[in-house]
Formats: structure tokens, sequence, C-alpha cells
């Protein structure tokens, strides 16, 4: 089983963790318009290789962080806390 | 079909069984690009054949290439579970999945070659009152929607799979279902080569080993694709590339709604017949089949997170298993005999989107996510009916990409229904 860096509690099994989404997107401001905030909620960058994510430790210690993987080799390269 | 390629028949097997296998052609040319075509489908699977094909029969374009990375079927085509099945929710969804069925049962013989289709029928389990009666409300808005679909209580689904566990104190009892009798399974593999041999006698291009490596967009319109077997121009391009779909729309400089998953799927070792039917549960997240081979082909959810490894991590593959054996112990004793993962480009909403890209001359038929083989005859129909005439089909209309911001969701992610 894969082991995922937590920034909080060290690595722990994937089985802990669940992926979020994107990291790095931004809200709109709330009178934006329609186009705006359909790629707000719905479109992904889906990146093919390295990837910044959002990550839960849910089995853990419940706190969000950011996770730096690649998708294509499921390589983990860092893990910091949500700026 | 044009008269060169000779037409298989039960004389021809006989014929050819006689004469030592010797006489058999080529079911389809391995073509190299020629630089110009009316239409271009990025992506050889079974969407991208079969949207060749109905362009050149339905619409007679027939100045068609269809361009593949690596081998035509050889992405999820090649990878799924097989099933085909309309039980859907929403009337948009039952219109869409129940040509494909009915496609799918003419097939073989509008095809000349056997796609193995067997109508089975798929039951779907329910392990709680409270399930069943959210079934019973599904099943009934399906049968509003003219799907062939029956409530079936508790005896009569040990009827249809014997094996399944009648013990009640266990985490999931089986407490009723539902079946679509026209479901069932075909010979994934078939259904490509089928299409790309029709294709092919229709003049269409196949052309293999030919990757996408970008666009060349004049004022806002595309007009030519660079590949690594060289430029390719066209009057309108066609994509059907599944979870490879926000890599060339990344190329095209647009973002699309979909995240890539790996989904996996398994096989025992092959043992006589002991299921004739698709089982499935939602609240296992596990179905299983029998293949013509004898083996049990398993699948259930997405793995864990965003994915193009094209193989299973271990923890689903657990997932899977763990529910299949308290479904069906006696399989408890098989061994495993494959594992794979196909990349699968998942919507919002779970269902496909059809239609044109923000950039003009080219389209998309992308976000199948986990049900795309069901679905090839119809995705094909309706993508070339788009690339044919420009315009959406009344049944792809739904599924236009504009549904995200207009917020006209098909939302079949939550409509408490296998998909």
């Amino acid at each position: 089983m894969q082991q995922v860096p937590c920034p909080w509690c060290g690595k722990r099994a994937e089985v802990e963790f669940r992926y979020a989404g994107d990291a790095g997107v931004k809200r709109p401001e709330r009178m934006a318009d329609d186009k705006t905030w359909a790629q707000y909620l719905h479109a992904r960058k889906n990146a093919k290789g390295p990837a910044k994510e959002l990550w839960i430790h849910t089995a853990g210690c419940g706190r969000w962080f950011v996770l730096s993987r690649d998708t294509l080799t499921h390589e983990v390269t860092g893990s910091e806390p949500m700026a | 079909m044009n008269s060169a390629k000779k037409r298989y028949s039960g004389w021809s097997l006989l014929r050819e069984g006689i004469g030592g296998q010797q006489g058999w052609s080529k079911a389809w040319a391995d073509r190299d690009p020629a630089g110009r075509y009316d239409v271009v489908v990025i992506g050889g699977g079974g969407h991208g054949l079969a949207t060749a094909y109905y362009l050149a029969r339905t619409h007679g374009i027939s100045r068609v290439a269809v361009i593949e990375k690596g081998w035509i079927g050889g992405g999820n085509t090649g990878r799924n579970t097989t099933i085909i099945r309309s039980n859907y929710f929403y009337p948009e969804s039952a219109a869409l999945y129940d040509l494909s069925v009915g496609l799918y049962e003419g097939l073989s013989r509008e095809l000349n070659y056997n796609i193995m289709f067997s109508q089975r029928g798929m039951i779907e389990i329910a392990h709680s009152e409270a399930e069943f009666e959210m079934m019973h409300r599904g099943a009934n808005a399906m049968r509003v929607n003219g799907i062939d679909i029956e409530i079936i209580d508790r005896d009569g689904i040990f009827q249809l799979a014997p094996l399944l566990n009648r013990d009640l104190n266990v985490r999931w009892p089986v407490m009723g279902g539902t079946i679509q009798r026209r479901a069932g399974v075909a010979r994934h593999d078939a259904v490509a080569w089928g299409y790309a041999r029709a294709a092919d006698s229709l003049g269409i291009h196949i052309i293999q080993n030919c990757e996408v490596t970008g666009f060349d967009i004049s004022h806002g319109r595309v007009v030519a694709i660079e590949t690594s077997r060289g430029r390719i121009v066209a009057d309108r391009f066609g994509m059907a590339v599944a979870g490879h779909s926000s890599v060339l729309a990344g190329m095209a400089g647009f973002t699309l709604p979909l995240q890539s998953y790996t989904l996996q799927a398994m096989v025992s070792e092959p043992i006589k017949p002991c299921l004739d039917v698709v089982a499935s549960s939602n609240s296992h997240g596990a179905y299983v089949s029998q293949s013509d081979k004898g083996e049990l082909v398993m699948g259930g959810g997405l793995d864990r997170c965003p994915s193009y490894a094209q193989r299973g991590n271990f923890p689903v593959t657990q997932s899977v298993i763990a529910p299949l054996l308290e479904m069906f112990p006696s399989f408890a004793t098989l061994k495993l005999m494959r594992q794979w993962g196909g990349i699968v480009d998942t919507s919002p909403d779970n269902s496909p989107i059809i239609g044109p890209s923000p950039v003009e001359g080219l389209y998309l038929n992308c976000g199948w996510g986990t049900g795309g083989f069901k679905a090839i005859p119809a995705g094909g129909t309706l993508f070339a009916h788009i690339l044919a005439t420009g315009r959406h089909h009344p049944i792809s209309t739904p599924f236009d990409l504009s549904r995200f911001e207009s917020g006209a969701l098909i939302d079949e992610a939550h409509a408490g229904v296998a998909h």
C-alpha cells in the first residue's frame, strides 16, 4: 500500500486519506458571471504528470494539505500545509 | 460492404475449414496518413471507429481518418467489463443508452461480424427495505422512460442467481432487486474490430501509432493537427479519447469538466457455468458476470485519486473482491487470474459530453466515465451526426458542454442508480 506523507502525522497508509481536488483554485466573487462560476465549479486541470492536489487526512488528524504528486507514476514529491 | 472483402458466413467458415484457413483476407488495412481528409476522428477505440463507420454509412462521408496513438481497441474498449444496459434514471439518459442497446441488438448482422451480444439480463440487488423502496422509485422512473425493467422479490433474485448468499445475518443481505432482461455482455474486442472492418470497407483510413502532438489553430478554428506521423488537414476534427480528453483539450487551449481516474477490473480463473446473469450491487459497489470462457469478470468503483497510470491500486482491488465474496461465498475458493485498469474521464454529473468544443472545427465525445462501452453504437451515431452536419442530434442536445454553465445537468451521479 502506498504511503502518503501528512505534514503533521508523517507517512501514513493511503486509505487514511481522501483526495479533494485541485490545489490553488480561487473562489470567484459573489457576482461573477455564469461562465466564471462554471469554470470554478466544474473545470479541472486534470494534469497528466506532476500535479498539486488537495488531500484530507480523514482517518487521521483531519487536516487538509497540498500534495505534490505525479498522476502518471503516482510518485509523491512533497506535501505542505495549505497556504 | 464492398465486394473485395469476403462476407463472413457459415458457408465461408466451412469452406475455409476444409481449405486449411488459407483464404481469409485481412479484416481491415493499416494505413499511412494522407495529408487531407474531410473529417479526422482522434481516437481508435469503439467510439472513434463507430463514428467513422456511421459518417460513411449514414452520411456518405468517407474521406475520413481514424487516428490512434496505440493500436485500435487497446484503451478502454479492450479494458472494460463488457456490460451493455440502459437502466438509467433520467429521460435524456434513457433515450441515449436505449438507442445504444437497440443498435447493439442488430450490430452483429449490420457489421457482418459476430460481437457475441448475449442478452442474459442484469440484476441489481437491494440489501435493505429502504434500498428496495428507492429501487422501486428508480425502476418506475425507468419504466416511464420506456426501459424494460422489472422488480424482483428476494426469492426471484435467488432463482436468477442461485449462488447468491441467502444468509440474512450479514452486512448486506439480499432483499430483492430489479432486472433489465435486454441487458447483457458482448465481446468487446469484436465491437472495435467489427466497426473497423466495416468502416475500412467503406473507404475509411484507420491509422495506428499516430499520436496527436498539437493543434494548428487559426482565427479560433482548428485547421490541422500535428501528429507523430506528420501534419493532417481536415474540415472537422472529432476527439473520442476518453481518459486523455483533458490532455488534448489542453493542447487546443481549453479545459474540460473532466477528471481522469483509473477504473480497474479483474477476472478469476475459468470455471464451469455458474452465473448466467450480470449481478450488481450498489451497496457493495461491485458487480460480476461470467465470460464465455468461464472466467468471472469483476469490477467496482473508481480508484481513490486521479490517475493516468492504467493500473489499479490494491485498496480498491480489495474493496471489489471482499464484498463479492460476501455476495457469492463459494467464489472464495477461486484464484484471481488477471487484474488491469483503464483511464476513464469522469464528468461532474456522470453523463457524457457530446458536441462542439470551445474551438471551432473541433468536436467532443467524452465524459463517458465508467460507462463508455455500453454506449459505443449511440456515441458513434450521434457524433457522426454532429461531425457531418455541424448540428446536434435531438438525443445529443442535452449532453452539450454548455450544460455546466446553464446548470442543466443530467445528474446520474446522484440518481441512486448504477452508472
